[in-house]
């Protein structure tokens, strides 16, 4: 091979943004198109040092907007390659029209995306609007609460995303900051065990085989559109999640490591819990297990794949509990948050189903302390002894001025 | 649970240091977590960083801290802003100053009753580095007023971190760890 192997520590201490950039490099991506913006800098910067250092075998393009690096790399992986980028916030937003085009072209182009809160205010911080806004464009969307997760979670992107019966371009999400700037200890895989997870690129109907020539980017007006949709929608709702376990059973397999479609903490007996993503899960889980200390039976469910929707898992995980809140880091615009939304629409046929309330924290980087889920956990618990909801059913944490609170 | 909490300006290598000593650490097994508020800062305004350390994975990802230490590594940021702010009844103050600790606590009357240390990794780090970076000197203090690891350890942990530096650079860090360490009051 052409490039060099590099020597890792079994654990090594990385921010998420040099795990996700270490990810790309064993995954020897062909193409990355990049315009960097903060806070995901780092990861398309990485690649680049990865690249320049003779540590791998690819391109690098530095393009003039967010909008023509994903184009950049749309036209890479049509052409038949393993392809990546990394973006955040404003460039996300700027991205939004070509992730359509990646996902209707059945492109499995991973992207990066590190969470940063939209102007105006311009704000640098951590939030979810920006995944949030990507929610309809028919990726795949896997979110990671830590650096460990944005590592691993890019070779599952690559195996999913590139499988033959998927298709599909993926995200996989990480906090701004509290994951992209926080170093941790990260174990690693080698270069050739974590190559051998994503295997070598299997290209399909790409441009560059000129024994069968094919077109991509298409125009279908009324007579077809709906039904290249329909298939679209249909893959991501049958097809993907099977994949997506099978991915997470090799993966759990090679290392050790075991993620969950929905990652249940502490569920099994509990009667409240919250529900979020992000680095909350993993704070909410430390409350979790103090208010257990306290007397409340406390859990916590994560969302590990956002897109595809995973409603059963979600319906099973929250069969028992009594009272839950949902949390959304990304101004609701006039309605009732996502998760709040999403967990309703799981939750309404059910014969028996918790009490919901919504809460709106940590906008713009906004620390979500402790004491925050403390005290929410204590008040959903007052809602479980009370038989319904005690307080207004969306309410913001955490801001300052007058408390907050609607519906 | 152990939590620290640098003031620093920008640039002076605040996050270099926390991440540094996250990664000593974490060579002897423990886990570790390194983070800081950036904003948007510019270099030269003042910011904070945090290291945690514990026996157990670390899951909390909040940003406020009670800190066991506090180091602060410009001088100036004693007065300028609140080096105190969430302490601990045991919270141990180490600060990069010119002053002796007696003068320092009487120029500053908020670290009265304190425990706080001083020495002058800004000095330090001119005379050795030749660069008024004065985060690894602060780190040979914090072994030294610690006793976490062994001084001889930390320096070689420190050199394979700073491996890609040049030699005389690495060599002279050094130089200001043990000085910081030899230093501290």
């Amino acid at each position: 091979m052409a490039f060099d192997k590099m020597e890792l520590r079994d654990i090594e201490v990385w921010d998420g943004n040099h795990a996700a950039a270490q990810a790309l490099r064993q995954c020897q991506i062909d193409v990355v198109a990049a315009y960097p913006i903060t806070p995901s800098t780092p990861i398309v910067e990485g690649y680049a040092k990865f690249l320049a250092d003779g540590y791998v075998e690819g391109e690098f393009v530095l393009v003039e907007s967010e909008h023509a690096a994903m184009s950049g790399c749309i036209g890479a992986a049509a052409a038949g390659g393993r392809v990546a980028t990394a973006t955040s916030s404003q460039g996300y937003a700027l991205m939004v029209e070509t992730l359509y085009q990646a996902s209707g072209m059945r492109l499995p182009i991973v992207l990066n995306v590190v969470n940063r809160a939209l102007a105006a205010p311009l704000n640098v911080n951590g939030d979810h609007s920006d995944m949030y806004l990507g929610r309809d464009s028919g990726w795949i969307q896997l979110n990671a609460y830590c650096p460990q997760d944005a590592y691993d979670l890019n070779f599952i992107a690559f195996r999913v995303a590139e499988d033959h019966g998927v298709r599909l371009p993926c995200m996989v999400h990480q906090d701004g900051f509290m994951t992209s700037h926080t170093a941790q200890g990260v174990k690693t895989m080698t270069d050739d065990v974590a190559y051998s997870f994503v295997g070598d690129f299997k290209p399909m109907n790409d441009m560059l085989d000129f024994e069968h020539p094919v077109t991509h980017g298409v125009q279908t007006e009324e007579d077809w559109h709906f039904e290249h949709k329909a298939r679209q929608h249909n893959d991501l709702m049958t097809k993907v999640m099977p994949k997506v376990q099978a991915a997470f059973d090799d993966f759990e397999k090679l290392t050790g490591r075991k993620y969950n479609i929905v990652e249940k903490y502490d569920m099994d007996d509990a009667d409240v819990a919250v529900v979020c993503m992000g680095t909350s899960v993993e704070t909410a889980r430390e409350v979790a297990t103090e208010m257990r200390a306290k007397g409340i039976k406390a859990g916590v469910v994560g969302i590990r794949v956002i897109r595809p929707f995973p409603f059963f898992e979600i319906q099973e995980a929250l069969k028992g509990a009594k009272a839950i809140a949902t949390l959304d880091r990304s101004a609701p615009g006039g309605a009732p948050g996502m998760l709040f939304n999403e967990m309703a629409g799981c939750l309404f046929n059910l014969d028996k189903r918790p009490l919901l309330s919504g809460k709106i924290y940590g906008l713009g980087g906004r620390d979500l302390t402790k004491k925050h889920l403390v005290d929410l956990y204590t008040e959903l618990q007052a809602n479980v002894d009370a038989g319904k909801v005690l307080t207004p059913l969306q309410q913001f944490i955490g801001v300052r001025g007058p408390k907050l609170s609607f519906l | 649970m152990l939590e620290i909490r640098w003031h620093s300006r920008a640039g002076q290598g605040a996050v270099t240091g926390a991440k540094g000593l996250a990664d000593v650490i974490s060579t002897t097994g423990k886990h570790v977590q390194a983070f800081a508020f950036y904003g948007s800062a510019k270099r030269g305004a003042a910011m904070t960083a945090y290291n945690r350390v514990d026996d157990k994975m670390i899951m909390n990802h909040e940003k406020y801290m009670e800190p066991d230490f506090v180091f602060v590594i410009d001088p100036a940021l004693v007065f300028t802003s609140d080096v105190t702010i969430n302490h601990r009844e045991d919270t141990v103050y180490i600060i990069t100053t010119h002053m002796s600790t007696k003068e320092l606590v009487a120029a500053q009357p908020k670290l009265e009753g304190k425990k706080v240390y001083t020495v002058d990794c800004m000095t330090i780090a001119q005379e050795t580095i030749g660069k008024p970076i004065p985060n690894t000197p602060m780190l040979g203090a914090f072994m030294k007023v610690s006793g976490m690891y062994d001084i001889e350890f930390f320096k070689e942990s420190m050199v394979r971190i700073l491996g890609k530096l040049p030699q005389k650079i690495i060599d002279a860090n050094m130089i200001a760890i043990q000085r910081a360490y030899d230093e501290v009051k």
